[in-house]
């Protein structure tokens, strides 16, 4: 039998070197003549092995990372297809503690199967949920998905159940099934690793999407930072309409629905489900009024259902399993698993899909190993660029969307940056209202100029001037963006700034360094001129 | 990315009339010029409003709301740059200082030579892999100052 050889094809193992991982199999197993085969996997998420390549024995699959292309000939010579000893060799993959100690629910295929082969996807358990699906009425589906207290993975943690109850009571001709893959967070990574490794999935779940609430078209909205995850998609689906689970007559049931992927233009806030809408529908990605919510009056003024892309490629196997499985899992009013990217400064950087409830502390140091750089871990920020920052003394924080918000924090998309000792707070405070200005949608003023003037008086702070009336001035101004802005941007990015102030007030009470630091923003400057003036370390 | 072709009316009409029919066509007509052209031309506003009975302005306002749609040719090689907060925790602003030095051009610019276009972004989704750039369409891990260096060394000698 010909022995699989598995090399990721996502992004991020391609990121290090996998391609070239990939070319120097092939063409060691073509010289040596060898009865093996390439395959291109999505990744596993142990993302500090990458390229980590797999191969497939009678025991099992046994794991050798990282794999760089010019230690490929040696693994060759050392006789890795039969999973012999070699220094980089890990053991067999699912025995990585790393991996043993998960839960993969959404991610049960992610890593293992071929990304575009359908068969893969039916041989691992891919459209049971579907199936079954289409066996039930859509009040059934819908109360399936409400049972399993799945709730929005994109951030707000609003229940899936509830928002589709809605579409399907909504009256109108037409529905559209949205999906939100406009992952800017940073420090998040789970949706490009569906989208990469499992795309079917995420169509399932869509097409469940659909058939529950009546739609009849659905749109997947990629940002344009993951041109990887966009070619995967479009090739996903060009298969799924091939085999007739897309189209006219999906999986024989004579219910259509038709899906497209669309890509966005680097707009942070296009992941504002409403700024996505516009920006679906041709025009500058600016916010909407809410009400009337999408769910009434969504893509081209219809009941649309916009889910984060987590969310939806969780119900083909809530669909498969039932909601009482999912349920299961998790702790209090967070139900189900928790997909915990671990990210910026942090040795074992990769995805973790667990119950909810696990800890920071455990995440970073059981599962991340501490710091990558072996320094002290002095700030954690959870939950991508309008989460707060957390010190070590709130380690103990359990992953779950209450806990967080009891602690001023949010859980968001499950993104953890870890900051070493290095860190000045006064400065990621600044950045984050940089982030927002340039970033804002424009369309509210607290917002729109809120941000420009948090950076100024950031500025101030650090530079000692006025510096306790300016820290004031600067609460005055989150109040403002909190209470007065009309969506998440404007009203969490005092998150950070506060949680910095609040937890790390030494930062702010330095004294005045040398002028600002940072790279600078394009601002119409003329193309090629470099400013003399700037302080180059 | 290509070898951008020079701005040509005849081909952005085709183009513009392969899409116009979808839903919400404006976005994938720009992305679809810029793809041919590196950038979308001024010319092509009218070209555009007419196909989609949109007015200047609302074709000019789009265009000009995104961070990705240029109003002038890019550079050979474009090199994005995350600057977001996961890889600020790897020093990504020291590699960024660096290369902006190197290449005497700084983010949002284009060299004098016109080799190489720098852009920020933020947040590449590469985040377990912190500093992450992306050249000329490919993601890269890791990159320190040395591996900018050896980026910017083989883009060069491919150039």
């Amino acid at each position: 039998m010909s022995v699989k050889v598995y090399v990721p094809c996502d992004a991020a193992a391609v990121s290090v070197g996998a391609d070239a991982v990939a070319k120097a199999v092939a063409e060691q197993i073509a010289s040596r003549r060898l009865n093996a085969s390439l395959v291109r996997n999505g990744s596993r998420g142990m993302f500090w092995l990458e390229p980590l390549v797999e191969i497939e024995t009678p025991q099992g699959r046994i794991a050798y990372g990282p794999v760089t292309a010019d230690s490929v000939t040696g693994l060759f010579d050392a006789g890795f297809l039969e999973g012999k000893p070699h220094a980089l060799r890990l053991g067999p993959t699912e025995d990585i503690p790393f991996l043993k100690e998960q839960e993969r629910l959404t991610f049960a295929r992610c890593g293992i199967t071929d990304p575009l082969s359908l068969s893969d996807y039916m041989s691992h358990g891919g459209y049971r949920g579907l199936e079954r699906a289409l066996k039930l009425t859509q009040d059934a589906i819908i109360e399936e998905v409400t049972n399993s207290g799945l709730r929005g993975r994109g951030g707000a943690g609003f229940p899936t159940g509830i928002k589709w109850r809605t579409v399907l009571n909504a009256p109108g001709d037409q529905k559209y099934i949205v999906c939100n893959a406009d992952e800017g967070d940073s420090g998040t990574y789970a949706d490009r690793m569906v989208m990469e490794g499992d795309p079917f999935v995420l169509i399932e779940g869509m097409t469940i999407a659909a058939i529950a609430v009546g739609a009849t078209s659905g749109y997947i909205y990629v940002r344009s930072e993951y041109p990887h995850a966009f070619r995967t998609l479009r090739r996903a689906i060009a298969i799924a309409y091939d085999k007739g689970y897309l189209g006219s007559n999906v999986a024989g049931s004579g219910k259509r629905f038709d899906l497209d992927v669309r890509l966005g233009a680097g707009a942070y806030i296009c992941g504002e489900e409403t700024s996505l809408l516009e920006s679906l529908e041709g025009k500058r990605g600016q916010i909407r009024f809410k009400p009337p919510l999408p769910a009434i009056s969504g893509l081209f003024g219809r009941p649309t259902v916009i889910n984060n892309v987590i969310s939806l490629s969780t119900v083909p196997i809530i669909l498969d399993k039932g909601g009482e499985y999912y349920k299961n899992f998790g702790m209090g009013r967070s139900r189900g698993t928790l997909t915990i990217q671990l990210a910026g400064n942090i040795k074992h950087g990769g995805l973790v899909e667990k119950a909810f409830g696990l800890t920071l502390r455990e995440a970073i140091y059981d599962f991340g190993g501490g710091t990558a750089s072996g320094r002290p871990l002095r700030a954690v920020q959870v939950g991508g660029p309008l989460g707060a920052y957390f010190p070590e003394s709130l380690l103990d924080t359990p992953l779950d969307y209450e806990a967080f918000a009891e602690r001023k924090g949010m859980l968001g998309h499950g993104g953890i940056v870890v900051f070493d000792d290095t860190v000045d707070l006064a400065r990621q405070a600044r950045f984050a209202m940089e982030f927002c200005a340039v970033e804002s949608c424009g369309k509210c003023t607290p917002c729109r100029v809120g941000s420009t003037r948090g950076v100024e008086v950031i500025d101030k702070i650090n530079a000692d001037q006025k510096r306790s009336q300016n820290l004031e001035l600067l609460g005055d101004q989150c109040e403002v963006l909190t209470d007065g802005s009309l969506c998440a941007l404007g009203g969490l990015i005092p998150y950070p700034v506060q949680s910095a102030i609040r937890h790390f007030p030494e930062d702010f009470h330095k004294p005045a360094p040398p002028p600002a630091s940072g790279p600078a923003q394009s601002s119409g400057k003329v193309p090629g001129k470099v400013e003399e003036t700037r302080p180059w370390h | 990315m290509g070898n951008p072709k020079p701005w040509d009316a005849d081909r952005a009409t085709l183009l513009i009339r392969e899409l116009q029919q979808m839903p919400g066509a404006l976005l994938p007509i720009l992305h679809a010029l810029q793809d041919e052209f590196g950038y979308v031309d001024k010319a092509a506003i009218p070209l555009i409003a007419d196909a989609l009975n949109l007015s200047h302005a609302e074709v000019h306002g789009t265009i000009s709301f995104y961070h990705d749609f240029r109003h002038a040719p890019h550079g050979k090689h474009v090199l994005k740059m995350c600057r977001a907060e996961a890889c600020q925790s790897m020093g990504c602003d020291s590699t960024i200082r660096h290369v902006e030095r190197r290449l005497g051009a700084r983010l949002g610019e284009t060299t004098g030579d016109g080799n190489f276009t720098l852009d920020a972004v933020y947040c590449l989704g590469n985040c377990a892999l912190s500093p992450a750039v992306m050249l000329d369409g490919k993601l890269y891990g890791r990159v320190s100052r040395e591996v900018a260096d050896f980026l910017i060394d083989s883009a060069q000698r491919h150039a």
